[in-house]
């Protein structure tokens, strides 16, 4: 019973886990930390901008569905 | 022992095998009785859990079993061949990403107000032609297409649909698509507007709030770049709780005489405002304003489309609305023309869609991490942009038939007065009264919901319908009619200023060919130019809607359908090339089936759009009409409006015929033997992850 409960338990943790990080790629949170993690800055106002500037280039041009 | 073992575990296996086949048997039953059901049923309301059980069961059996034949027979999918995700991992397009994300973002992305509004506009033939349409285009037309489009430019690096177009069918095939797009997106965003004008116009209430996101907008821009870099979830949440907010005061505003006069604009002050706000977001930077409008949106976007699914199976409401309506004979009042070709072009986004590809072909195919994995990302998304259609058609048809007439039918069919439009739609079999119609505009807070076309302020009296019997109750229901418009309204400017971007860019990619300063995104007078140009263009579809008598709809919808549906049948073309040069002939059919009824769809409704000898339908015919008319200003701009429509839709056809042409050509060279298979995919690479996964 004890081990149907965890097993219950750890594939709702994981499901959690995998929508937030869904919803944090969709939000552009997961690029802004790539991007962090690729340039070594801080998160900050100034890194944010440069995030942006980046990153708009290539999003702006995405279409979006009907 | 161990043979014991050995045939216990045989056993297992058996009875494993054995429990799935009664199991999908089960489904199968289940779905054909409730296909039946909803097909046959005649008389008496039904009740909408028949269509979320009929949908379900369909979904479930063509993803277990169609969707595996495909992948299987003829993509023949490779979890050992490196996607460019891996091959070309950069950190920014090309990312190795996990498939459950991937399927979101490729979902946000797919889903628009289209399978929203469409089949609300359909529902006027009754709900069983839309629902058909949806389950059946969806599953072998429009996730169909998705997913081979998705899996094609998987193998070639994550090239674009044009692109593809170009290589496979060859040059005439990559400049139709690229033209193709460009009029779709003109079409498309002239038509969106409409619906948000329509949906705002003389409705303080919704105007305000949708003026409020504006000020909300640029607060979660400033909080986003000043005071917590990138923590975009938090900054929607709290957006989301500002506009709730806006929602509350609104009625406020709409109560108010002297700031209700503020906000209540006529239709043609709002396509103005519209325009210009189009300008703007294409030419200024985007942080401040439209990156933040975005992220709002898909907020909203994601929240809603799930309460809606939780509030339909909660309420399992009643559909008002009888199967078939007297308008499948092509008299309908929201838009004219028979159920074939119309009701096929109408729903375009639930079923099929040739927008899809464009994103299946865009940033979906540099994520991708396995290619096994395209076939819940691509053929499972739209299966749930399909489900959404199925919750448009069940909001549209909890209404009482004469109530959704009254909403969508214009001004020029049944009369500008109430008491005449009520009598008008009463004499066509479907009882509605001028105070029945007054009761329930006061119950969601509006002057009047009649001559309301476009399709939105309908669905939003259905989800404010089933919202407020679900949470809140009668009190709450001008609350959750002024929270779906907003929604939609949202949506749809989110879809105008995207739109407009990408055509821009679009555009100065072209004109940089000729002139190569106009080319570089970042020439403010290049920005500027193209930007007007792309306003322009949609910006006098709006226009030409605004103005037309019978509403706008009425033209512009079934254009852009037809437009939509043209670029489904070039992908469609591609993706039959494909499977061609792969020696898979022998399943073509499973694209070159639907593409064969998208022909006869589009190609059908396009020749009755220009030549049908009926004012209502036929574009050349409202032309000759009008010139029977005395000549003012108006008829000559209506009449030149009707030809320009009727020249747009023959281009359009004509250059889909090329596709065709050459399309087939290189079908008969390939199986005929006289032409070499050229397949210009990426070379086999084995794929890392999977040794990582196994060491």
């Amino acid at each position: 019973m004890n081990r149907l409960k965890d097993s219950i338990g750890g594939s709702a943790a994981k499901i959690f886990e995998t929508a937030i990080a869904a919803l944090r790629e969709i939000f552009d949170e997961a690029p802004y930390a790539r991007f962090l993690n690729r340039t070594g800055l801080e998160s900050s106002s100034e890194a944010y901008a440069a995030f942006r500037r980046e990153f708009e280039e290539a999003k702006v041009r995405r279409p979006k569905c009907c | 022992m161990a043979g014991f073992v050995h045939n216990a575990a045989l056993v297992r296996n058996e009875m494993h095998k054995t429990l799935g086949i009664l199991a999908w048997a089960m489904v199968a039953l289940l779905g054909a009785i409730a296909v039946a059901t909803v097909a046959l049923h005649r008389g008496e309301p039904i009740n909408a859990l028949w269509l979320v059980t009929a949908a379900t069961c369909c979904y479930a059996l063509a993803y277990r079993f169609y969707s595996k034949f495909i992948a299987a027979k003829i993509l023949a999918l490779d979890s050992l061949r490196a996607t460019p995700a891996e091959r070309l991992e950069n950190g920014r397009d090309f990312l190795v990403t996990n498939k459950w994300v991937v399927f979101g973002h490729h979902f946000a992305a797919i889903a628009g107000p289209g399978p929203l509004v469409g089949p609300v506009l359909a529902a006027q033939f009754g709900y069983l032609p839309g629902t058909l349409w949806v389950l059946a285009g969806g599953v072998f037309a429009g996730c169909v297409q998705d997913f081979v489009i998705l899996l094609f430019s998987v193998r070639r690096d994550g090239k674009s649909l044009t692109e593809m177009a170009k290589d496979e069918i060859g040059p005439i095939g990559g400049s139709v698509a690229y033209l193709a797009v460009i009029a779709i997106l003109t079409i498309l965003l002239g038509v969106v507007a409409l619906i948000v004008v329509n949906a705002l116009k003389s409705s303080p209430w919704a105007t305000f709030t949708i003026a409020m996101t504006m000020p909300v907008a640029l607060l979660m821009g400033v909080y986003l770049r000043r005071i917590r870099p990138g923590k975009v979830l938090e900054v929607s949440a709290l957006g989301f709780i500002l506009v709730l907010a806006a929602i509350w005061g609104g009625q406020y505003v709409s109560q108010s005489p002297a700031l209700a006069q503020l906000f209540t604009f006529s239709a043609p002050t709002l396509a103005i405002l519209i325009m210009v706000y189009g300008f703007a977001a294409s030419a200024l930077p985007v942080w401040l304003l439209l990156a933040p409008r975005d992220y709002l949106s898909t907020f909203v976007k994601l929240g809603t489309i799930g309460l809606l699914a939780v509030g339909i199976v909660a309420l399992h409401p009643t559909l008002h609305m009888p199967a078939l309506t007297r308008f499948v004979d092509g008299t309908g009042p929201v838009f004219a023309g028979k159920i074939f070709p119309f009701a096929f072009i109408t729903i375009a986004c639930g079923a099929i869609s040739g927008f899809h590809a464009l994103i299946s072909s865009g940033t979906t195919p540099k994520l991708i991490a396995r290619e096994t994995e395209t076939r819940m990302v691509g053929y499972g998304a739209m299966m749930c942009e399909s489900a959404v259609a199925i919750m448009a058609i069940i909001a549209a048809c909890v209404m009482e038939p004469g109530v959704y007439f009254a909403i969508n039918s214009p001004a020029g069919i049944v009369g500008q007065a109430p008491a005449t439009a009520a009598a008008t739609i009463s004499a066509w079999g479907f009882p509605v009264t001028a105070p029945q119609m007054q009761a329930l505009a006061h119950a969601v807070g509006e002057q009047t919901l009649y001559n309301r076309t476009g399709g939105a302020p309908a669905f939003a009296v259905g989800m404010a319908h089933i919202f407020s019997h679900s949470l809140g109750g009668e009190t709450l229901m001008a609350l959750w009619y002024h929270f779906a418009i907003m929604f939609e309204a949202l949506f749809i400017l989110t879809i105008l200023d995207a739109g407009t971007r990408v055509a821009r860019f679009m555009v100065q990619d072209a004109l940089g060919h000729v002139y190569k300063p106009l080319g570089r995104t970042s020439w403010y007078p290049s920005i500027l130019v193209t930007s007007a140009l792309i306003v322009a263009m949609w910006g006098y579809f709006l226009w030409q809607g605004v103005k037309d008598p019978l509403g706008g709809i009425n033209s512009l919808w079934p254009l852009f359908g037809i437009s939509n549906q043209l670029l489904a049948t070039v992908a469609l073309c591609v993706a039959t090339t494909i499977i061609i040069k792969l020696h898979r002939a022998k399943y073509a059919a499973v694209t070159l089936v639907p593409l064969a009824w998208l022909v006869a769809v589009t190609f059908t409704a396009s020749w009755q759009k220009i030549f049908d000898s009926s004012p209502r339908v036929g574009f050349l015919a409202q032309a000759r009409v009008l010139e029977t008319v005395p000549a003012t200003a108006a008829t000559a701009r209506l009449i030149f409006n009707n030809r320009l429509d009727a020249a747009v839709t023959g281009v359009l056809v004509v250059m889909v015929t090329l596709v065709l042409f050459e399309s087939v050509r290189e079908w008969l060279g390939i199986l005929l033997g006289t032409k070499e298979v050229r397949l210009k995919e990426s070379p086999f690479v084995r794929t890392r992850l999977a040794m990582e996964e196994q060491g």
